[in-house]
């Protein structure tokens, strides 16, 4: 049994009583605790949807989503389910609430009601955590975007979640910022956190264990990188590309090279060309 | 640069003033504000204005930081000045034509002025010496009480830190739709009063979006982070009532007795003070 289990997920948004749009169509997925899953897909793909409806933004119309056994529909363990999936979002900006970086990742353990001493602490091992320390007494403003991002990571952190769903967490930085965050995601995994991270750059989600394309409020593909970027044709067909490293392998599969299929990542390209 | 800005008028600091718990600095505020209403004479404002002093002192704030906020209501001052001065009734010192200067409106112009320019200067030294989260916390702990009549306490208090923290994103956000629209040839900064406040209206309209784009966010944002309102919610920082607390409290006190009795104090004292002042003259 996964930490997140959903089944059959059906959710539409609904404009008026008759006019709704189905934003998702039966979708289920079955995510294990520790894993590290990237969830890909066009705007419009669902992908956000489905994020919102594992940490109870969102209900679901039809089917159900379960996290660590919580239905996400049950009101009485609703803030059990948003304490064990914390979710980050994509504006930095927009989901900071304090004026000084550890009143902020103060915020959730506030809400949880956990005494003030053992607050101190989670808010000092969570800013630890995403090397933000030293940041603790500045305001949000003065800091960059990855900067700032890291600390919405670091407040989920310190609600202690099993599993952190990144909502597009480095869509608005810079690619110095994006390659902070993608660092801090990968030692969260490393650390026994279950990450779900949605996102539109295929070279984030070669650092998964696990792919989902979804297309159309519908999972179009599932499994290991490997195996879903060697189907680079039917990648492309779903309007999206496919990492550097998979397209050089593929061209210089053309011209005669023989490349083994497991090579993704660029670092394992380098590796294998200058063997 | 727009992001520098400091938000209200905190001035860093470690002092025993800035180390008071926000809470009873607040009190404290109030209970001066109201001692300056009851001061009666000049040796009253003696004591006020050497019980400031002292504060000021201690807090080690410079003075210049206190003049700042006096400049805002420079205007008022002055007004308040002039008019106590002309048209207070007595005996005539000066007269001009049709107005006239009397003793007693000079007096009672140049002690309103006073109680003005300490008013000011006394509620300034709250915000210089208390950061603006600390105030909020004040705040909500000492409206507390009120919850019981409907007084939507930590909700002000949440709003307040909200506020805070979302001025220098919403002046970002204004920076960045006037540089927008001054690249499509929008002028700010010619014609009329009424002209320029019409060109605002391409920059209000975006910024009004925005923030509500910016709210929605940051209400999903809170409650994904479990956030369900005031009811059993800690609190990072207790506020916490300290000795020193309790040291200034009793100053508070006393400097208030002082104020309300210093006229009978000064009855009591009198006619000691004459003797002393007449045997020191007999002496000489």
């Amino acid at each position: 049994m996964g930490i997140i289990e959903i089944e059959d997920l059906v959710f539409e948004y609904k404009k008026d009583e008759e006019d709704s749009v189905r934003a998702i169509d039966g979708v289920s997925i079955d995510i294990e605790a520790g894993s590290f899953t990237a969830i890909i897909g066009r705007n419009g793909s669902g992908k956000s949807t489905l994020a919102k409806n594992i940490n109870a933004l969102l209900l679901p119309d039809g089917g159900a989503v379960y996290v660590d056994g919580f239905d996400t529909r049950d009101e009485e363990g609703l803030w059990e389910v948003r304490q064990r999936a914390g979710m980050v979002f994509q504006n930095p900006d927009n989901q900071l609430v304090a004026a000084i970086v550890e009143d902020d990742v103060a915020f959730g353990p506030e809400n949880l009601g956990i005494p003030s001493e053992s607050i101190d602490e989670r808010v000092r091992g969570a800013l630890m955590a995403v090397d933000m320390y030293e940041y603790r007494k500045k305001a949000p403003h003065m800091l960059s975007g990855g900067q700032k991002q890291r600390v919405a990571i670091a407040g989920v952190v310190a609600m202690r979640p099993k599993c952190i769903v990144f909502d597009e967490p480095t869509a608005m930085l810079d690619p110095h910022g994006r390659s902070e965050v993608m660092e801090i995601m990968k030692r969260l995994h490393a650390d026994g956190i279950t990450v779900v991270l949605i996102t539109h750059f295929m070279e984030e989600a070669a650092d998964a264990d696990r792919i989902i394309i979804m297309n159309e409020g519908r999972v179009e593909m599932d499994g290991p990188p490997a195996e879903v970027f060697r189907q680079a044709d039917r990648i492309r067909a779903l309007d999206l590309s496919v990492p550097i490293a998979v397209e050089l392998a593929e061209r210089l599969r053309r011209r005669g090279r023989d490349i083994p299929a497991g090579i993704i990542k660029m670092e394992e390209m380098v590796e294998y060309l200058c063997q | 640069m727009i992001r520098d800005i400091t938000i209200g008028q905190y001035y860093p600091g470690e002092s025993w003033v800035h180390k008071l718990d926000p809470r009873l600095k607040i009190i404290v505020t109030l209970v001066f504000i109201v001692a300056l209403f009851l001061v009666k004479d000049f040796v009253g404002y003696i004591v006020a204005v050497a019980a400031l002093g002292i504060v000021i002192g201690v807090s080690k704030v410079p003075l210049r930081f206190m003049l700042r906020g006096l400049k805002a209501i420079f205007i008022i001052i002055i007004f308040t000045f002039v008019l106590n001065m002309f048209m207070t009734g007595g005996t005539e010192m000066i007269r001009l034509g049709p107005i006239a200067i009397t003793y007693e409106g000079l007096y009672r112009a140049f002690f309103m002025g006073l109680r003005l320019v300490l008013l000011i200067i006394g509620s300034s030294l709250l915000t210089l010496t208390t950061k603006p989260v600390k105030l909020t916390d004040g705040m909500e702990s000492l409206l507390g009480p009120f919850k019981a009549i409907g007084l939507p306490a930590h909700e002000l208090a949440m709003m307040m830190t909200i506020a805070l923290r979302f001025i220098p994103t919403l002046l970002e956000e204004t920076d960045k739709i006037m540089k927008a629209q001054m690249a499509r040839g929008a002028d700010f900064e010619s014609g009329s009063v009424f002209r320029r406040a019409k060109n605002m209206i391409p920059i209000l309209v975006p910024l009004f979006v925005s923030a509500f784009r910016i709210a929605q966010d940051l209400a999903m944002a809170m409650e994904a982070r479990c956030y369900r309102g005031g009811e059993g919610r800690t609190k990072l920082h207790e506020l916490k009532f300290k000795k020193r607390d309790l040291a200034a409290a009793l100053l508070t006190c006393l400097f208030l007795a002082l104020i309300i009795q210093e006229q009978n104090i000064m009855a009591a004292l009198m006619p000691t003070l004459a003797s002393l002042a007449s045997n020191l003259a007999g002496a000489l």
